[in-house]
């Protein structure tokens, strides 16, 4: 499946803007993802190992986070993953 | 720098004019030159803007100073940027009734390293002040705001 990977973490995934993993689920993709590219792991993970508050992953248009099975969500080769921080602010 | 045409340097604008006293927020699209290839005595590229994007601000509780785009509208128009062959560059949002300077919530909610943070002061209704933030550092731990240089390029006659 793909990954997509956004502009600011590109730096870390040899500047590839799109990253093709083999996995079952979403699990397994992201860490596929970060075998591959070890330094978007610290980027993408608290030190205690969870997804950072900013940064929302997508399987296609559902936020992981709220998927019923989350990481266990099984993927097939058509889906894709989209890496997002978020956008926010004011004045 | 941050490089934009007439266009869509006055579409940003108008938005900010037209959400007020409501914060107004939309996203870059475009192509980010690295420095290498654009200014090699300097340490930052260029991110040059081919459109700008609306996006809704999810922040109704609070739009007078506050705003976020809804993660699932960036999925789309990163989607829709990439079938075009361009990338998020930067993001813009307007500071009603206020200067366009960049606060602490707009530090501590900025987290795309290397793209540009687009703010509008608009007063009473009319936009004022434009600024650009490039958002520079490796991560979370060295992040800044430095002020970044605007062109605003005529359009091109084969646009036209």
């Amino acid at each position: 499946m793909k990954i997509h990977i956004p502009t600011p973490l590109r730096v870390y995934s040899n500047k590839q803007d799109t990253v093709s993993v083999s996995a079952k689920t979403v699990g397994e993709a992201l860490e596929a993802l970060t075998h591959k590219h070890p330094d978007l792991r610290k980027h993408l993970y608290s030190d205690e190992g969870k997804l950072r508050s900013f940064v929302n992953v997508y399987l296609n248009d559902e936020d992981i986070r709220y998927l019923p099975e989350k990481n266990a969500t099984r993927v097939s080769d058509h889906d894709a993953l989209s890496i997002i921080p978020s956008i926010a602010g004011g004045k | 720098m941050l490089k934009l045409s007439e266009q869509v340097y006055d579409a940003i604008r108008r938005h900010g004019e037209e959400t007020y006293p409501y914060e107004c927020c939309g996203v870059l699209l475009g192509r980010s030159v690295p420095a290498k290839d654009f200014a090699p005595d300097s340490h930052h590229g260029l991110n040059e803007v081919e459109e700008a994007v609306r996006a809704g601000n999810t922040r109704t509780d609070s739009a007078r100073n506050r705003y976020n785009i809804a993660p699932q509208e960036l999925v789309r128009i990163q989607r829709q940027g990439r079938d075009r062959g361009l990338d998020i560059v930067g993001f813009y949002h307007s500071h009603p009734d206020h200067p366009a300077q960049w606060s602490k919530t707009d530090f501590a909610e900025a987290h795309w390293l290397g793209c540009s943070y687009v703010i509008t002061a608009v007063e009473k209704g009319v936009a004022q002040a434009t600024n650009s933030f490039l958002l520079t550092g490796t991560g979370e731990d060295d992040k800044a705001f430095e002020d970044e240089a605007v062109e605003v390029a005529a359009l091109e006659a084969e646009r036209c």
